[in-house]
């Protein structure tokens, strides 16, 4: 039996005809649409590789079947930049040296951005590292990482300062 | 993971009816279920999705004064909502020291309750386990087990209810409200989960087919806002399951305890209220004496299942610990590594 689904992936509508109920959002935007950005590490809800949004929350795209999220808005690593323009996260991240080999930088990217919407710890370094720990770096990039979300969080600061004056 | 046929009701009715099937199960966020899956341990036949239903993610003030909440509220909605926050601090900061940011958005309130041992010869298909497979065996019994149960455990079985939510929860009287075959009907969540017994197979007194649609805090858990704390010991101090865990709720009036509620996590295969050191408690005067009592009564039945004598020790630490900084008040604002004893208290933004 095939389900069809409708999804809105970084911006654009995609239409999926899943002949098994089994696929992951994960194995779908790999494996499926060819968003490879997003990556596969533990496939168990340890890692945090696999981050991506899902209706503006960051979830772990590997424990979600993409059956079950019919409509969702998902967003991912490939469509945060603008064109050339990288997202703030993103130049952070290359500021900062936020990265080693580079496996679980999108999932932290991204797990930075929803972390920042949920605003939930400030310029606290102690929040930042509390509210990332679901994304592991084999790397050690911590520090890196660590120092690339303040530097994002200070610019969205600014910017709502901006917004708002 | 084994194929299976995926339904998705439209309705409470219809989704009991497709879920009281044999090999039914239900779907909610799939945190656990999925991971479950995909190692075989679980293996339905049938996945019948709930998170389509209407009017299950909400929670409501009822006029008794008690809250209900939906079952499919997120772990983080409902512990990032500042007035839950502020009258049910102690559940609050329980749901944010659990999993990680990404599992609190996804993982639901029902989910939570349900959610399975993460006892690593359950997780093993090539290991023994009468929870995984009935009368097969338990080689969690003489093998590294560490972290398992000191108390309500059998010979059949000696895993722990991880659940970090559902220790102050059971400390506050909550109320499952579950939709079945033969219509409403409300379980304390205390008598939620079973003692394994010799059934470890059979957790819950959940029948085939029954869906949790809501959990209700009674009125009187509000009065308990101003001296509530959870505490947590883990191996690592985010992201980790409980060793050993405590919810501290406690009324003070004219200096003395009018009334204390007390439960651990991480030591049982359900959360467990302890009642004994509750009791010992009322009319004294909220001092270290008192604490190391109940402490001492919280555990009197304790008994190590294996390498695990050091736990109790730890739960009469982490209780006292608990205890006291309930005692001391209700932090303005969760700390910055909630549950930890090991926190600063910088805090966070939100309570």
């Amino acid at each position: 039996m095939t389900h069809s689904i409708s999804l809105t992936v970084n911006g654009a509508r995609r239409d999926v005809v899943l002949d098994d109920p089994r696929v992951t959002l994960l194995d779908l935007l790999r494996e499926r649409l060819h968003l490879t950005g997003t990556k596969k590490g533990c496939d168990r809800g340890q890692c945090g590789a696999c981050t991506i949004l899902v209706d503006g929350k960051r979830i772990n795209s590997c424990l979600a079947l993409a059956i079950s999220h019919d409509g969702a808005d998902i967003l991912t690593i490939e469509g945060i930049a603008r064109g050339d323009q990288l997202h703030p996260v993103q130049a952070a991240f290359i500021a900062h040296d936020g990265f080693q080999c580079g496996f679980c930088t999108p999932g932290q990217i991204m797990s930075a951005i929803g972390m920042m919407q949920e605003a939930q710890a400030g310029n606290d370094p102690e929040r930042i590292r509390e509210c990332m720990s679901g994304n592991l770096c084999r790397c050690g990039a911590y520090a890196g990482i660590v120092d690339a979300v303040l530097e994002a969080q200070a610019g969205a600061d600014e910017s709502n300062q901006r917004r708002s004056a | 993971m084994k194929q299976f046929e995926y339904v998705r009701p439209a309705t409470v009715a219809e989704a009991v009816a497709a879920a009281a099937q044999p090999g039914a199960a239900y779907l909610a966020a799939g945190t656990n279920l999925l991971d479950l899956m995909k190692c075989n341990v679980s293996r339905p036949d049938r996945l019948v999705d709930v998170t389509h239903l209407d009017g299950l993610d909400r929670t409501e003030r009822l006029a008794d004064g008690s809250l209900r909440i939906g079952a499919l509220v997120s772990n983080a909605d409902l512990a990032h909502d500042a007035e839950f926050a502020k009258t049910f601090p102690a559940v609050a900061e329980a749901l944010l020291s659990g999993a990680s940011a990404q599992l609190r958005n996804a993982a639901t309130v029902g989910g939570n309750l349900l959610q399975r041992t993460r006892c690593a010869y359950f997780y093993d298909t090539a290991s023994r386990c009468n929870k995984r497979e009935a009368a097969s065996g338990c080689d969690a019994r003489d093998g590294v087990n560490r972290s398992h149960a000191v108390l309500g455990w059998s010979e059949s079985c000696i895993a722990t209810h991880p659940s970090d939510f559902c220790v102050p929860l059971v400390a506050l009287d909550a109320v499952v409200e579950i939709e079945g075959k033969n219509g409403r009907r409300e379980v304390a969540l205390e008598a939620l989960h079973r003692l394994p017994g010799d059934t470890p197979e059979h957790e819950s007194v959940l029948e085939p087919g029954d869906l949790i649609v809501a959990l209700r805090l009674p009125a009187a858990a509000r009065g308990l806002a101003a001296h509530a704390r959870y505490l947590k010991v883990r191996e690592r101090t985010s992201y980790a399951f409980a060793i050993v865990s405590a919810a501290a709720a406690l009324r003070i009036e004219n200096d003395k305890i009018a009334e204390a509620r007390l439960a651990l996590g991480g030591v049982a295969a359900k959360p467990w209220r302890a009642r004994a050191a509750e009791d010992v408690l009322k009319g004294l005067a909220p001092t270290a004496d008192a604490f190391q009592e109940a402490a001492s009564r919280a555990l009197t039945d304790a008994m190590p299942s294996g390498d695990n004598a050091y736990k109790i020790e730890l739960a009469r630490r982490i209780v006292v610990r608990a205890l006291s900084l309930a005692a001391a008040g209700t932090p303005a604002r969760i700390p910055a590594l909630p549950a930890s004893p090991f926190a600063s208290i910088s805090g966070a933004i939100h309570a």
